[in-house]
């Protein structure tokens, strides 16, 4: 937008403080992607951090020894569902069906909430058999990278309870449409770091 | 119930402290008291503390930066006295529990809270400005970060009286951070103020990628934008990308003393070597977060000054771009010496050399703007020329360190110390110096007293030569950083000489404090009735001095480069014929405020492990973003009517009495 | 302005007058007493002197070019005001840099693989092992070939190259002899190495290079380097002493001191070096904080398993890069 050069200049003023008005959330949802960019870092120190320490054992248990594949997977699938009835609920927005939205969060919102519990589950269950992360400087990454990503998932839990109250209380307006949007970046990218949590961390871990 | 905190953290058994602490208090409660007296908190608040005016945020930046100044001055000038008269075995008069927190607090204060607010106020000031937006693109968040930033002003303040800080030196390297070495709340407090600050740093970078990107006026493309801007684009990337690593490290850290987490510690897996390379993968961009800017600064002084076009644009424009990559691969010279390869210490010694290039190239074009100008010799320019030799030999010395042959000598060295005071000071300080007497006028509508900024800088550079010269010397001598004391008479001379260079800074210091006063009082001599004093170029010479509140009245078109200074070759346009139309506008906002006053008590809680204060403050901080995100009512239209009023009082001050001519305040002093 | 003007160019000569007094043997750097020393300081003055082709005339011009171009009524200096492209001042001010560049970079390149302190020094005679561990807040030396150690004090034959092996049994620390040349980081758990020659006789200052805590100031030692003969006899000295640094002795020296005096033990509990690293390394030890080690790691068995973990290159610096090297892949 900034790069156009206007050349009429009548009523360039009022055409100029519409387009901004409008372009609210185009702003909103670019800034969100850098904040994403800048999370996006964050997390590939710990993997980074991660990596380093993913043999430093140090007399303690290995990953083959504490991941439970299978156990991990529904939790992937958990996510990766939520991700998609995400999507539905973005469809919704787009058709102005408000009602609909609203469903496919609290759908969505379940899947997120089942996956935390899991993963609570599974965090627990290592910190009560003396595997937590006072164990080895590779269970100390191991909770860092895996905790992390679940307390974003918590905070996007939160942020989507917000937005079932407020759709349900005003409706699609402009300005809930740009949250659901930012939203919507926030959980699939989520979904992304998850995949390579999986991968860096239980398929790799399973086969050293 | 108050976790660790008990009487026992006051230190009230140190006279130097409580004689600090009562003056804070006296002074505190004198200007609560004045403030009070003159019924001036509603404004305070109103106007102030809640704005989200960019201008307004970034005055409040700058004058919380002059404020840690002193602070982190007084820091320094106790070093040197402690270092002169310890330097013949005496034990001086702090004994190392107190001078290890001395220089910690010098340098997290100096980088953290002088240096980065110095230039996130300038950028805040000058950038929308400059491109011809009305705010930046998020002028809440633009206040949350400001007030997140403050509380890790308060926290390092609240160490002073109240526990210790840490005694780590500034970059706080395991194992002696962690723990078993350092189990006291000093590096607790490091934590969280540079923690809960770095947040609001964080969000500034996204804060003015997004303005830059986004927001410019119409016909503004990228190869047309000023260079200070430019340099702020360039900064604010490097904040995206750097500062999530300084978060990432720093909670590592937080975990590992809080919950006994192993990545950093000596024992069961833990690699403190892993800290000492994430730190400083932040470390280094953040050197150049902070001295990019004030390259912007001075190319912006020095060709409105010569009153010339700048000397090779596009060139120092991708002289930026490379430094902003390329110092994301040079992080490792900061420790050659911690034995890795050949291979690998050759590498980056290479690349932090190649690094020197595009600077240099900066330097020349700077350089070549003088050449055939008409040089205006104000106290911005003589920053300028304090920088420009001074900043070539800190290049130097930086070349000379990133060979690591000649660093495993000189690394952490008081050469060492001297290189990167040499660069900070020669760039960041006089940078910042700079660009505040060169804006001032456009922030607040009055000029800096020039007398008095020019006695500023003349104390500050011979200060400066007096007080860090010797350290290269002391370098070469075999003296070595951070000693409480030391035994050996070929030293002391150096370092008095280090001494009596500390006291004309002081001195120097005194002078902008002084300048600052003398200017306020004699605001009506000095009003910029024109706005634009010093013949300005880019785009925030064309509306008055101070700014209004919406910046343009009408959104600038931007043809050229230089397009303030095009616009006058071809003569006014003037604008002010055309109808005004509503402007779409911001509503001040307390929730920054809020939060942040949350974050404080989050953040303190967490030192002194009160874990029921700290869910108060978590429980606060995450109602307050919910209670925020519910009101709907942040913005509004600033009538036609109100946007008359204010520009025809705009006008009304171009013909008041006392207005100058750039000229007549210039030449004289 | 014309007064200010000089007092800059008068402020120039304190500084050339400090850098020529460095010419005299105050500064160590500049009178090193030894070959690895000696390349340093050469260079550092080849790298000042590629780099003042630059430097100087860069200072130089600002001066004038601000005091030719100043701005005065009857200034007859020309001015272009619109004059802001020169591909051929464009061309010298990339291109020279770029030259004196690649110059220091082929230098650097170079210097840094000569110097590289594990690297054994040729001609520099058969190794003396010295083991270093670096605690709070003093340095211990363990000759495992003489089978003596010391405390702040350091002996070393002239002409003879030392292989010094470097931890730390606490926070990180930088051995360092400012007059034989470079320093090398000590950390727990690693062993750096590095190797020196003392080519003059003399005592030279030894010092930790970096900030460890409370005791660090003092945290300093003698080396001595002197004629074999002497070496020997001071060895002899050493044998002589009655204390002995055995597992109780160990404790009682790691407990935090300052200032230390220099202390001799005549006798060393065989791989004690290896048992003072074993703890801080990966995988070794079962669940046990810092403190319970200090207790564990002087039973004997403990030290056989470590001293199988040393014979191999593991701990070498090499592995120490290793170390670091995943962080920075990431970064780039």
């Amino acid at each position: 937008m900034a790069n156009n050069a206007m050349t009429s200049h009548d009523g360039a003023h009022d055409a100029h403080d519409d387009h901004e008005h409008h372009d609210a959330n185009g702003l909103k949802v670019f800034g969100f992607w850098l904040y994403l960019l800048s999370d996006c870092i964050l997390f590939s120190m710990l993997f980074a951090a991660y990596v380093v320490l993913s043999q430093a054992y140090a007399g303690g248990p290995t990953g083959a020894e504490i991941f439970e594949l299978d156990f991990v997977l529904v939790e992937t699938a958990l996510l990766l569902a939520s991700s998609f009835t995400y999507g539905l609920a973005m469809l919704g927005m787009n058709r102005g069906d408000s009602s609909a939205v609203i469903k496919w969060l609290m759908i969505t919102f379940v899947c997120g909430a089942g996956f935390i519990a899991m993963e609570i589950y599974e965090f627990h269950h290592l910190i009560v058999n003396d595997m937590g992360p006072d164990r080895s400087a590779f269970l100390s990454a191991f909770f860092a990278l895996v905790g992390t990503h679940g307390l974003h998932v918590t905070v996007g839990l939160i942020w989507m309870a917000l937005l079932i109250i407020q759709v349900k209380q005003k409706g699609l307006t402009e300005a809930h449409r740009g949250r659901l949007m930012m939203l919507s970046l926030f959980w699939h990218f989520l979904d992304v770091i998850w995949i390579c949590v999986f991968t860096v961390v239980y398929l790799t871990g399973v086969m050293l | 119930m108050l976790g660790k905190l008990t009487l026992e953290a006051i230190p009230y058994h140190e006279p130097i402290i409580v004689i600090v602490l009562a003056a804070v208090i006296l002074g505190g409660a004198a200007l609560a008291g004045l403030i009070t007296y003159m019924r001036k908190w509603t404004y305070l608040w109103t106007e102030w503390l809640t704005s989200v005016d960019h201008k307004k945020i970034g005055m409040m930046y700058i004058i919380v930066a002059l404020v840690m100044l002193l602070r982190g001055f007084s820091d320094a000038i106790m070093m040197r006295s402690q270092q002169m008269l310890a330097s013949t075995g005496g034990e001086g008069y702090l004994p190392p529990e107190h001078y290890d927190q001395i220089f910690t607090a010098h340098g997290v204060i100096m980088i953290f809270f002088v240096a980065m607010p110095f230039v996130i106020g300038l950028i805040n000031v000058v950038v929308p400005l400059q491109i011809g937006a009305r705010d930046v693109a998020f002028p809440f968040l633009n206040s949350l970060s400001f007030w997140l930033f403050v509380v890790g002003v308060i926290l390092v303040n609240i160490s002073l009286g109240l526990g210790e800080f840490a005694k780590t030196g500034w970059l706080a390297y395991p194992p002696l951070s962690g723990a078993n070495y350092s189990p006291g709340v000093g590096v607790d407090y490091w934590i969280w103020s540079l923690q809960i600050s770095g947040v609001g740093t964080l969000l500034t970078g996204v804060n003015f990628v997004a303005t830059i990107l986004k927001m410019r006026a119409p016909g503004m493309s990228l190869m047309k934008m000023p260079v200070f801007t430019w340099t702020a684009l360039c900064a604010n990337v490097l904040i995206i990308a750097a500062f999530p690593i300084l978060t990432a490290t720093i909670a590592m850290l937080t975990l590992d003393r809080y919950l006994d987490f192993h990545f950093f510690t000596n024992d069961l897996g833990g690699n403190m070597m892993m800290y000492v390379n994430l730190i400083w993968a932040w470390g280094h961009p953040e050197v150049y977060i902070l001295v990019l800017p004030v390259f912007g600064v001075f190319s912006e002084v020095i060709a409105t000054f010569s009153k010339k076009k700048l000397f090779g644009y596009t060139s120092l424009v991708w002289a930026t771009i490379v430094i902003t990559i390329l110092s994301f691969v040079v992080w490792l010279h900061h420790f050659f010496t911690m034995g890795a390869g050949a291979d690998v210490n050759a590498f980056f010694g290479i690349a932090t050399m190649i690094i020197s290039i595009p600077t240099g190239v900066k330097i020349f074009n700077w350089l070549f703007t003088m050449y055939r100008g008409r040089i205006e010799m104000t106290s911005p320019v003589l920053w300028t020329l304090g920088f420009m030799v001074t900043f070539t030999i800190g290049g130097m010395t930086g070349v000379l360190l990133a060979v690591p042959g000649a660093n495993y000598v000189l690394h952490n060295s008081l050469f060492l110390i001297a290189h990167f005071h040499n660069v900070i000071i020669g760039g960041v300080v006089f940078g910042a110096m700079a660009g505040i007497t060169y804006w001032f006028p456009k922030a607040t509508g009055f000029m800096l007293c020039e007398k008095w900024g020019k006695r500023s800088f003349w104390f500050w550079i011979v200060g400066f030569y007096l007080a860090f010269m010797p350290l290269y010397i002391l370098g070469f001598m075999g003296m070595t950083r951070r000693l409480q004391h030391v035994d050996n008479p070929l030293w002391v001379p150096y370092l008095v000489v280090a001494f009596i260079g500390a006291v004309l800074i002081l001195i120097g210091i005194v002078c902008t404090v002084i300048q600052i006063v003398v200017s306020i009082k004699n605001r009506d001599q000095l009003q910029d009735t024109t706005g634009d004093i010093w013949g300005g170029r880019t785009l925030e010479w064309s509306t008055t001095s101070p700014a209004p509140f919406y910046n343009f009245a009408h959104e600038p078109q931007v043809k050229e480069l230089d397009e303030f200074w095009e616009m006058k070759e071809r003569g006014h346009e003037e604008a002010a014929k055309k109808p005004y139309a509503p402007i779409h506008m911001p509503r001040n906002a307390a929730a920054g405020v809020i939060i942040s006053g949350f974050s404080l008590i989050f953040g303190f809680a967490l030192i002194w492990h009160i874990w029921w204060l700290a869910i108060v403050g978590l429980v606060g901080m995450i109602a307050s973003f919910i209670v925020r995100s519910f009101n709907y009512d942040t913005d509004y239209y600033v009538s036609v009517e109100e946007v008359e009023r204010v520009e025809r009082e705009g006008r009304e001050r171009r013909s008041l009495p006392g207005a100058r001519t750039p000229t007549d305040t210039v030449v004289q002093g | 302005m014309r007064k200010s003007l000089m007092r800059g160019a008068l402020r120039g000569l304190p500084i050339l007058a400090g850098l020529l007094m460095l010419s005299g043997c105050d500064a160590v750097l500049f009178d090193p007493k030894g070959p690895i020393g000696e390349s340093e300081k050469s260079l550092i003055l080849t790298a000042t002197y590629l780099m003042l082709v630059v430097v100087i005339p860069v200072i130089f011009m600002t001066l004038w070019f601000a005091w030719r171009y100043r701005d005065t009524k009857q200034s007859k200096a020309t001015y272009t005001p619109n004059w802001a492209h020169s591909t051929k001042i464009e061309a010298v001010v990339w291109g020279i840099p770029c030259l004196i560049i690649l110059a220091l970079g082929i230098l650097t390149w170079k210097s840094t693989h000569e110097l590289d302190p594990r690297a054994e020094i040729v001609d520099g005679g058969e190794p003396i092992e010295v083991q270093v561990i670096a605690m709070d807040w003093k340095w211990l030396f363990i000759y495992p070939e003489q089978g003596i150690a010391t405390v702040n004090e350091l002996a070393m034959p002239v002409d003879r190259q030392v292989r010094f092996h470097i931890t730390s049994e606490t926070v990180m620390n930088s051995f360092f002899i400012p007059r034989l040349g470079s320093q090398i980081y000590a950390m727990a758990g690693m062993e750096n190495r590095l190797h020196l020659i003392g080519s003059e006789v003399g005592t030279y200052d030894g010092i930790s290079a970096s900030y460890s805590g409370a005791g660090f100031a003092d945290m300093h030692f003698k080396t001595h380097v002197m004629s074999e003969g002497d070496f020997d006899a001071w060895i002899e000295k050493a044998r002589g002493s009655s204390k002995v640094l055995d597992d109780a002795g160990y404790t009682a020296l790691n407990e935090p001191s300052e200032n230390v005096a220099p202390t001799f033990y005549g006798q060393v509990k065989p791989h004690l070096y290896q048992q003072i690293m074993a703890p801080y390394m990966d995988g070794m030890e079962l669940g046990m904080s810092d403190k319970q080690m200090g207790d564990m790691k002087m039973s004997g068995k403990k030290m056989d398993h470590s001293a199988h973990k040393m014979s191999g290159d593991e701990m070498s610096g090499d592995d120490m890069s290793g170390h670091a090297e995943p962080a920075m892949a990431t970064e780039e």
